[in-house]
C-alpha cells in the first residue's frame, strides 16, 4: 500500500529524515514510533503530498506522492497533527464540504457525512460551529473528515494527542475498528497505544529507522527484556547478594519497606527465573509476599534503542 | 469542476461568515451612500454639465473608499489558511493549487460583485423622485459597472498575491494597500509632475484608472483598458499561483 525508498528530507542546515525505507502492506496497521523531532510529520507530510522530499520516493498504491499526487491523494485520508478546522463552519457543513472536495460523488454525500458522524460520535455536536467544540471533539472531527471518502489509506498524525484517557481509550477502539478494512499509518509517542492497536511499528529516531518489526518481535529482541519483582523477608540474609548467584540475573537493586525488601532483578531475556528464586526462599527459610515477573515493553525497546544511539554519538 | 464550485462556495461562505464581510459592507455602503448624497445635493445647486451617475463614479470620495476595500477583502485569503494550518488538510485533499488560487479569487470577486450591487438602488431611487434618469445613456451604466469589475479583478489579484506571501493578515493587508496605492497614483502622476515629458505623461495616462473610469463612465468603452486589466489580472494570478507552490520549496 505505501511504498517509501531512500526517502530523503532535508530542510535548510538540517536533515528532517535520511534515507527512509519500509512498506505497509494492505490491511496492516503499522505504528509509527518516535520521540519529539525524529521525523514522524515529516514523513507522513510527505506521504500526504502536502510537502515534496529532497530526494527518494515514495507511492501510495503504486502511484507517486509526488509525480501523481491527485490519484495518490484521493487514496487517502489524513489527518494532521493538531488537526486544523475552519472554526467558522458547523461539524455537518465541514463534512459536507470535504466529502465533495475528495470526490465522493453528490448522491452519496450525505450518507457517507451521516456514517462518519455515527462512526466518531458526532451526532450530538454536528450542528455546533467547531470553533466552540472541546479538544477531543475536535479530533474527532478531523478523524471523520479523513474516514468520509472511504479512504484505501489512513495517515493518522498523533490521533490520541490531547484527549483523556476515555477518549483515548474510544479512539483506539475506532481505530482498531477500522483496521478490519483499511491500512493505517499512525504516528503517536504513547508507546502502550502502539502495543495494543499495531501489527507492525517503525521506530524512527534522529530521522533514522532503527527498528522495524511486530511489537513481540522488538520485545524478543531487546537484550534487557524482562525483570523480576521479589518482596520478601530475609530475615538475617542480605538478600540481594543470595539472588545474585542464580544464574541469569545480572542486576539486583533493593528496596525497603517497613521489614519487607524489594528486590527488582534484570534478568536476561528468555530466562525464567521465578522457580529457582522460590526454592531459594524456601531453602533460606525467607518469607515470600511477592514473586512476579514484569514483561518487557515497548517503552524498554525504545529506551533501548534510541539511548543506545544516544550513547554512540557521545562516544 | 465541481472541485473548484466546492472551493468557491466555500470561499463565498466564509466571508460572510466573518464579520470583516459585515464591516467592509456597511463602510463601504455608508461612505458611498454619503458620495451619492452629495453629489446630487451638488448638481441640485447649479447646473452641471455631466450626469448624478458619472459624478458618483468621479468623486474623491469614491475613490478613496475604493482602494481600501480590496485589502480588507483579500488580506485573510492565503494568510489565514497559513496561520491556522487548515492549508494542510486543504492541499493534502485531492485539488489542484490552480483550483485553490482560482477559488479563492473569484470568492473574493464574488463578494465584491456583492458589495457593489446595493449602489445600483441609488440609481432607481433617483429616478423614482426625480422622474430623470441618472445617467445619458444605458451605455454608461455598463461602462462605469463594467470597469468597476476590470479594476475589481486586478485590484483583487493583487490582494491574492499579496496575501499568498505571507502567513501574518495584517502584513497582507499592508503590502496589497501600497501596491494599490501606488498603481492608483501613477495615474495620477500626470496631473502632478508637470516637468516630466509629454510622452511620459502620456504613457502613464494609459494605467490612469481615473481617466479610465472617467470614460468609461460616459459610456465610452474603450477596449484598450480591458486588455490591459484582463491581462495583468492574469499575471497577477499567475505570480499568485506560482508563490502558492512555492511553499512546498520553501522551508
Amino acid at each position: 500500500m505505501i511504498k517509501v525508498e531512500s526517502l530523503t528530507k532535508r530542510y535548510a542546515g538540517q536533515t528532517a529524515i535520511r534515507d527512509l525505507n519500509f512498506e505497509v502492506g494492505q490491511g496492516e496497521i503499522m505504528g509509527f514510533l518516535g520521540p519529539n523531532g525524529a521525523g514522524k510529520t515529516t514523513t507522513m507530510r510527505i506521504l500526504a503530498g502536502f510537502m515534496p522530499a529532497t530526494s527518494g520516493r515514495a507511492s501510495i498504491a503504486g502511484f507517486d506522492v509526488f509525480e501523481q499526487s491527485l490519484q495518490a491523494r484521493s487514496r487517502l485520508g489524513y489527518m494532521p497533527e493538531n488537526v486544523p478546522l475552519y472554526n467558522d463552519m458547523r461539524v455537518t457543513e465541514y463534512l459536507d464540504y470535504r466529502a465533495a472536495l475528495k470526490g465522493v460523488p453528490h448522491r452519496r454525500v450525505a450518507e457517507r457525512v451521516g456514517d462518519v458522524k455515527e462512526l466518531c460520535g458526532l451526532r450530538e455536536v454536528e450542528r455546533k460551529l467547531i470553533g466552540t467544540l472541546s479538544k477531543g471533539y475536535r479530533q474527532r472531527v478531523g478523524l471523520a473528515d479523513a474516514l468520509v471518502n472511504e479512504p484505501e489509506l489512513l495517515i493518522l498524525d498523533e490521533p490520541t494527542i490531547g484527549l483523556d484517557p476515555n477518549q483515548i481509550r474510544q479512539v483506539r477502539e475506532l481505530i482498531k475498528n477500522l483496521g478490519k478494512q483499511h491500512t493505517i499509518l499512525l504516528s503517536t509517542h504513547i508507546l502502550p497505544e502502539v502495543e495494543m492497536t499495531c501489527s507492525r511499528v517503525i521506530i524512527i529516531h534522529k530521522g533514522r529507522i532503527e527498528a522495524c518489526d511486530t511489537p513481540d518481535n522488538l520485545l524478543g529482541q531487546i537484550r534487557q527484556a524482562g525483570g523480576v519483582v521479589v518482596e520478601a523477608k530475609t530475615g538475617n540474609d542480605d538478600g540481594a547478594e543470595e539472588l545474585k548467584k542464580i544464574s541469569g540475573v545480572r542486576e539486583v537493586m533493593t528496596d525497603q519497606d517497613n521489614d519487607w525488601k524489594i528486590f527488582s532483578l534484570r534478568v536476561e531475556s528468555g530466562l525464567d527465573v521465578r522457580e529457582e528464586i522460590f526454592r531459594l526462599a524456601a531453602a533460606r527459610k525467607w518469607t515470600l509476599r511477592e514473586l512476579s515477573q514484569r514483561r518487557a515493553t515497548l517503552e524498554d525497546v525504545f529506551v533501548e534503542i534510541t539511548h543506545s544511539d544516544e550513547a554512540e554519538m557521545s562516544s | 469542476m465541481r472541485k473548484f464550485y466546492t472551493l468557491l462556495a466555500r470561499e463565498v461562505r466564509s466571508y460572510f461568515h466573518s464579520p470583516i464581510a459585515y464591516v467592509v459592507l456597511v463602510f463601504f455602503l455608508l461612505v458611498s451612500g454619503v458620495d451619492f448624497y452629495f453629489q446630487v445635493s451638488f448638481m441640485n445647486q447649479r447646473p452641471a454639465s455631466y450626469s448624478v451617475q458619472e459624478a458618483f463614479f468621479n468623486s474623491v470620495f469614491f475613490w478613496f473608499a475604493f482602494v481600501l476595500i480590496f485589502p480588507l477583502i483579500t488580506m485573510r485569503l492565503f494568510a489565514e489558511e497559513f496561520k491556522l494550518g487548515t492549508i494542510e488538510p486543504l492541499m493534502t485533499a485531492p485539488v489542484r493549487d490552480s483550483q485553490v488560487v482560482l477559488a479563492k479569487f473569484f470568492g473574493a470577486l464574488v463578494f465584491y460583485i456583492a458589495l457593489w450591487l446595493p449602489t445600483l438602488l441609488y440609481f432607481a431611487i433617483f429616478q423614482k423622485i426625480t422622474h430623470q434618469p441618472a445617467a445619458n445613456s444605458t451605455g454608461a451604466y455598463w461602462g462605469s459597472y463594467l470597469m468597476l469589475l476590470l479594476l475589481g479583478m486586478f485590484y483583487l489579484s493583487i490582494g491574492c498575491l499579496a496575501s499568498v506571501v505571507t502567513k501574518n493578515q495584517i502584513v497582507a493587508a499592508i503590502i496589497a494597500f501600497c501596491a494599490i496605492t501606488l498603481l492608483f497614483f501613477l495615474g495620477l502622476v500626470q496631473f502632478i509632475l508637470l516637468d516630466v515629458s509629454s510622452r511620459m505623461r502620456d504613457a502613464l495616462g494609459y494605467f490612469s484608472a481615473i481617466e479610465h473610469m472617467g470614460t468609461y463612465s460616459r459610456g465610452i468603452i474603450d477596449t484598450r483598458p480591458i486588455v490591459l486589466y484582463l491581462s495583468m489580472t492574469g499575471l497577477m494570478l499567475a505570480l499568485t499561483y506560482q508563490a502558492f507552490q512555492s511553499r512546498k520549496w520553501r522551508v
